[in-house]
This record gives structure tokens, C-alpha cells and sequence, in this order.
């Protein structure tokens, strides 16, 4: 168990800059969670945690020890990678006890540690099968099972459920947080699933680009998203974006969308935003805060109703994706299945103000 | 079921009738064609000099009495025993130094990225496109300067030079296949690069180091022109050269001696490939990773 501290990481590959500078610091037990979009050097940071990559920049250490140059073998930690890489010729027991064969532990304690691994992930009468007699699902485990039995100081994940399907997915989620609760040790996980993202952090990382966007809990990045594309980026559908004019009507500070309704702002957006009057914004509301008219609870009341005309409707079940257009924009809604808009069915949508995220176009910064 | 494949499955057994009545008369015809040099051997070898000689015999048959003659003649009063040894020490070190080598010069080609690697991998199988006939004028000068003229030793040193480009290159290859994430996992599970060769990559590497070690094996057991060129004392020669020169005195040949002797020099590499080839089919990588 050990913390892990960041420090302007830097990483460049011949002329690619695939990380620009990374603070970062992992309390000890921490779940971390990297997430941003493909190519945004999630996997770098990961592997250069690992040792498999070069520090162009910067430090890293694991403990109190900085390890820049310090080989994979002597950080005692362990990964688990998205195509799992358990060696073929190697029985699943052979695959787990490897690292431990490795470090000349004593033959019995090797057989009690893979037992207690195998029992937990529930892999126990595959101890003597090879890696090609094993299904997807079951190979995950097994590469998981290598990285406990271990007993690592870090662990790092690799994407490591994204070649499972959405089923199995969901099943191995709550598994390794299972897991977390059990050993508590540090990891850093990386993932481009919002879902993986939300349940599993108690730290969400939004990487973009090679620079970390926000870290925060997975409450603070969704609901208190810093800048435009965490905003964006964090949520399934994603948020609307709206050209917006900051104006006052009747005393009270209002944002005006872009061929929409004109939104009064709660109090503190509208302090924040006075210092905008009479400049364009751009207004990020939640397919989830656009709702339907009818029946919604009067809790939320706030809402101001707009004419739309429906677009596309993608009804899930538990609720109602509704596509419609806004001028030139094409927004996304979320409403209860108990209304059944129809395409090119012209309605009233109710949009709340009260999550509505202000950015200034300039910054791409929240207000 | 609809009834398009019930309708079709008749005709599909019928095209896969005649594709293997197809593939089987090739593989026939191919069969015979390659079987027919070593059975024509074996009967020469098993005759009597007599029938052999004899005009109007059926060469396709013994007719005339099956003799053994021809390999007692071969294993206790020639040099043969010697020429076998001489051959299977050759082979067997080449074959070591070249898989050495060639293992080291392919992993290191095809994982570590260093300034050049890609050039120099190039540059190793452009080596291999040199023909022996250019090489072994210069190279007689190199082995004469180490003194290892007229010994079996100058080919240990020359035939690397054959077997390492190619050996490394089909390897490179080969090695290249081998996702890069599993030796990363050793690496992590504490294994120092050496650990990390020998018990996790070279085991997933079997087939393509079979593949090489075959090539390897072949060239060292039956290259002519090098053990032709450099060797002169019988006590020196391997198979290839000095079944030849012991058995065919000036423009007499013997021929039960010279098929019962290729013969014998064939066998080996014949039972290796047997052997091996169940291994280079078997394909260890599957499972490793999500495939
Ligand atoms: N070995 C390499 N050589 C050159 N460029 C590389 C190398 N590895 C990664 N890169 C580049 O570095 C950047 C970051 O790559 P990285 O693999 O960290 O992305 P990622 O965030 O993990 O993406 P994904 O979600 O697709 O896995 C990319 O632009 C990639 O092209
Ligand atoms: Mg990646």
C-alpha cells in the first residue's frame, strides 16, 4: 500500500507530445480513475506508473521513493491490461504464481495465496486450464487474479473490461469494486466508460490532449464540471450546447438562448454571470434537465416551457431520448415514459435552469 | 429451415467432392514425383553390384537377392562413421550458435526501439541475398588467415554467416506476432529481461525458433560448396563432400555405396522435421490474449 505522487509528468514520443505535464497525487487506497477521449496519453500515464515507458519529464514516485528510474520489477506493482496477456503456455495456477515463483517464495505459501485469489474471483476449478481453454470473461479474471495474488503496493488497469460484452462489462464492475473494498490498495484505473468511470472512482481524472482537464470526485466532474469539455465529455447523452446572450429582464439576470426560451438564472449563476451582461455565453444543459411538460413534480418548478418540434425519439425503456431542433441546433432531452412524443410531433419541453452551465466561449472555462 | 439450403446442399457436397478428388490427384501426382529419388535409392542401395551393373535388369526391382552389402560395406570399412560424426558435430554447433545469435539479434530487432533498428533489420536479410559462390573466395581468405583451412572448424566459423540473416529475419517476424503486452507482463511480475526471455517469450516464441532451427539445420547438415572448398583430408570431410569423393574413385561410381550413403545422410534431418514439425504446427500463442 503506498501512495502515488505525479509531478509535471512529461512524455514525448519523437515529435508526438503525448503528455504535457501531469500533477497528480494519489493518497494511498484511492480508486483513480483516468477517463478522456482516444489518444489523450491515459495509457502513457499508466505505463509510465508501470515502468514501460520512459519519463521524458518530470517525477514520479510510489511511496516515498521516486522511481523514474526504477525498473518494472522493483516497483512492486501490478497491471492488468486490456487484452489480459496471460502467457499461453502456462496453466491459469502457473499464470498467477509466476511473480511469486519469481521472487522464490516458498512453495506452500505460493499454493495458499493462488487458492485464496482463485476463491475470491471465483476461478477455482480453472486452476489447471490453459489461457485457450478459458472464456473472455474467465481470462479477465485470471489476469486479475495474477495482479492480487501478488499483493501489490499499486494497481493499474488498462481498459481492462472493454473486450468484454456490456453483460459480463457490468459484472466484472462490480466485482473489482468488490475488490476495492476488500484490499484497499491504491490503483489507477483507466477506462473510457463513463459508467466504469462514475461507479468505480473516488477520483475521476478528465484527460484531454495530454493535460488533466479536472479531478474530482465523480459528483464534482459531473454536476461541477470546470471547463467545456469535461462538461461534454462526462455524461451519456452528452450536454447540450447553446449559444446564449446574458441580459437583465425585470431585475433579474436571464440567459437567453440562442432561437429558445429565455432562462431566469438562480442566484449564484446569476451573480457569477452579471459581469457578462449584454455578452454571448455559451449556455450546457443536460439532456436530463430538459424535461417534458406534463405532470413533472412541482419541486422543480422553475422550469420555463418551450415549443419544440421533435426530431428523433429513441425510447429506452426506463425513459425517452428525445432529439429536437432549436434553431440550428439539435438538442437532446430526457423524458419520462409516461408522455410518448412522437417525430415531427410539435410539444412543449420544459427546461430547468437550475443545473445550467455558463462558459465563456473565450476560456472554454465554467463560469 | 427454408429451402434455399436444402436446395443447395447437394450441390455443395458435390463441390467439395470433386475439390478433394482435385487436391488429392495433385497431391498424388506431387507424392510420387518427391518419392520417386529416395525410393530409387533405396532399391539401388539394397542391390548387388552385380545387378546393378547389369543392362537388362529392372531398375524398379531387386530382382537378383536383397543385399546389405552396400551399408556394412559404408559403416565398418569407409570413412562414413567419420564423415556422419564430423557432420553431426558441425551441425549441432552451428545450429547452437546460430539460434543463440539469431535469437538475441531478433528480439532485440523486434522489441527494443533503438536509433536504426529498422535499417538494420533490413540490412540483416540483405545479407542473406549475397549468394555462397561470391562469398566463400573471400571468405577462403579468412579462413586460411585464422588457419583453419582443411578443418571441419572452417565451417563452424563460414556457415553462420548463411544461417544467422535468414534465421534472424524469419524470427524478427515472427517475434513481431507476439503481443508486446506479454513480455510487459513478465517485466511487471518481476522478471529481469533475461527471466523474462527465457521463461515467457522464448516458450511463446517455439514455433518461429522451430521454424529457424530447421532452416539452420538444413543448410549446416547439407551445404556442398564450403566443405568442397575448404576441406581436403578425408578425416575432415562431412557427409555431403566426402560421400562423394571416397565413393566415386576417378570415373568409377559406386552407386550401391553412393544411394545406401545418401541415404543414411538423409535420414537425420528427414526424422527432425517429423518430429518438429507437430511442434511448429501446434501455434502456442492462442489464448494469450483476447483473440
Ligand atoms: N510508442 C509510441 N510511439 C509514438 N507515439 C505513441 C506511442 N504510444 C502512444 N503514442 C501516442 O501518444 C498519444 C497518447 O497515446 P495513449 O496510448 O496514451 O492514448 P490513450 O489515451 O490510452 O488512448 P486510447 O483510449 O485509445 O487507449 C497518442 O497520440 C499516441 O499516438
Ligand atoms: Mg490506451
Amino acid at each position: 500500500m503506498a501512495d502515488v505522487t505525479l509531478q509535471n509528468l512529461v512524455k514525448t514520443f519523437d515529435t508526438v507530445e503525448a503528455v504535457r505535464g501531469i500533477d497528480l497525487s494519489i493518497p494511498n487506497n484511492e480508486f483513480v480513475v483516468l477517463v478522456g477521449p482516444s489518444g489523450c496519453g491515459k495509457s502513457t500515464v499508466l505505463r509510465m506508473i508501470a515502468g514501460l515507458e520512459d519519463v521524458t519529464g518530470g517525477d514520479i514516485r510510489i511511496g516515498d521513493e521516486r522511481v523514474n528510474d526504477v525498473p518494472p520489477k522493483d516497483r512492486n506493482i501490478a497491471m492488468v491490461f486490456q487484452n489480459y496477456a496471460l502467457y499461453p503456455h502456462m496453466t491459469v495456477a502457473q499464470n498467477m504464481s509466476f511473480g511469486l515463483r519469481l521472487r522464490k517464495v516458498a512453495k506452500s505459501e505460493i499454493r495458499d495465496k493462488v487458492q485464496r485469489a482463485a476463491d475470491i474471483l471465483g476461478i477455482a476449478e480453472l486452476l489447471d486450464r490453459r489461457p485457450r481453454e478459458l472464456s473472455g470473461g474467465q481470462r479477465q479474471r485470471v489476469a486479475m487474479g495474477r495482479a492480487i495474488v501478488r499483493d501489490p503496493e499499486v494497481f493499474l488497469f488498462d481498459e481492462p473490461l472493454s473486450n468484454l460484452d456490456a453483460k459480463l462489462r457490468g459484472q466484472m464492475r462490480i466485482e473489482i469494486q468488490r475488490l476495492h473494498q476488500q484490499l484497499r490498495t491504491t490503483t489507477v484505473y483507466v477506462t473510457h466508460d463513463q459508467v466504469e468511470a462514475m461507479t468505480l472512482a473516488d477520483r475521476v481524472v478528465v484527460m484531454n490532449a495530454g493535460r488533466i482537464e479536472q479531478a474530482g470526485t465523480p459528483d464534482e466532474v459531473y454536476h461541477r464540471p470546470r471547463t467545456r469539455f469535461v462538461a461534454g465529455f462526462m455524461g451519456s447523452p452528452a450536454m447540450n450546447f447553446l449559444d446564449c446572450q446574458i441580459t437583465e429582464e425585470n431585475g433579474r439576470t436571464v440567459a437567453r438562448l440562442a432561437a429558445g426560451p429565455a432562462l431566469p438564472l438562480p442566484a449564484e449563476q446569476a451573480a457569477r454571470a452579471r459581469s457578462y451582461t449584454g455578452k454571448k455565453l455559451v449556455a450546457g444543459l443536460r439532456p436530463e434537465n430538459i424535461r417534458e411538460a406534463a405532470g413533472h413534480d412541482g419541486a422543480n418548478s422553475s422550469g420555463v416551457p418551450h415549443d419544440v418540434s421533435i426530431d428523433i425519439v429513441e425510447p429506452l425503456g426506463r425513459e425517452t431520448i428525445v432529439y429536437f431542433r432549436l434553431g440550428d441546433a439539435t438538442l437532446c432531452a430526457r423524458v419520462g415514459t409516461e408522455v410518448h412524443p412522437s417525430a415531427g410531433e410539435q410539444t412543449s419541453l420544459v427546461f430547468h435552469p437550475d443545473r445550467l452551465h455558463l462558459i465563456d466561449p473565450e476560456t472554454d472555462l465554467v463560469l | 429451415m427454408t429451402a434455399i439450403p436444402f436446395k443447395t446442399a447437394p450441390s455443395l457436397r458435390s463441390n467439395r467432392r470433386w475439390a478433394l478428388i482435385a487436391a488429392y490427384a495433385c497431391l498424388g501426382i506431387f507424392v510420387v514425383f518427391f518419392l520417386f529419388p529416395p525410393y530409387y535409392m533405396l532399391v539401388t542401395s539394397l542391390k548387388t553390384n552385380a545387378e546393378i551393373a547389369e543392362l537388362a535388369s529392372n531398375p524398379w526391382i531387386v530382382t537378383d537377392g536383397v543385399t546389405l552389402g552396400h551399408y556394412e560395406h559404408l559403416l565398418t570399412e569407409s570413412s562414413f562413421p567419420r564423415f556422419f560424426l564430423n557432420t553431426t558435430i558441425v551441425t549441432v554447433i552451428v545450429v547452437a550458435i546460430t539460434m543463440v545469435i539469431s535469437v538475441l539479434a531478433a528480439y532485440s530487432l523486434a522489441r527494443l526501439r533503438f536509433w536504426g533498428s529498422g535499417v538494420l533489420a533490413t540490412g540483416v536479410f540483405l545479407t542473406y541475398l549475397v549468394p555462397d559462390t561470391l562469398l566463400f573466395i573471400p571468405l577462403f581468405k579468412i579462413v586460411g588467415w585464422l588457419g583453419l583451412l582443411d578443418t571441419y572448424w572452417s565451417l563452424v566459423l563460414v556457415y553462420p554467416t548463411l544461417t544467422v540473416p535468414f534465421c534472424t529475419w524469419i524470427m524478427i517476424g515472427y517475434f513481431g506476432s507476439i503481443p508486446r503486452e506479454l513480455d510487459e507482463a513478465a517485466l511487471i511480475d518481476g522478471a529481469n529481461h533475461m527471466q523474462m526471455l527465457l521463461k515467457v517469450f522464448i516458450p511463446v516464441a517455439l514455433p518461429g525458433l522451430i521454424a529457424a532451427t530447421i532452416f539452420a539445420f538444413t543448410v549446416a547438415w547439407a551445404n556442398f560448396l564450403y566443405p568442397l572448398a575448404y576441406i581436403y583430408s578425408e578425416s575432415e570431410m562431412v557427409l555431403t563432400v566426402g560421400t562423394v569423393t571416397t565413393l566415386i574413385k576417378g570415373d568409377v561410381f559406386h552407386w550401391g555405396g553412393l544411394m545406401a550413403g545418401a541415404l543414411l545422410a538423409a535420414a537425420p534431418p528427414v526424422i527432425l522435421y517429423a518430429f518438429l514439425m507437430d511442434y511448429y504446427i501446434a501455434g502456442l500463442t492462442s489464448g494469450a490474449t483476447k483473440g
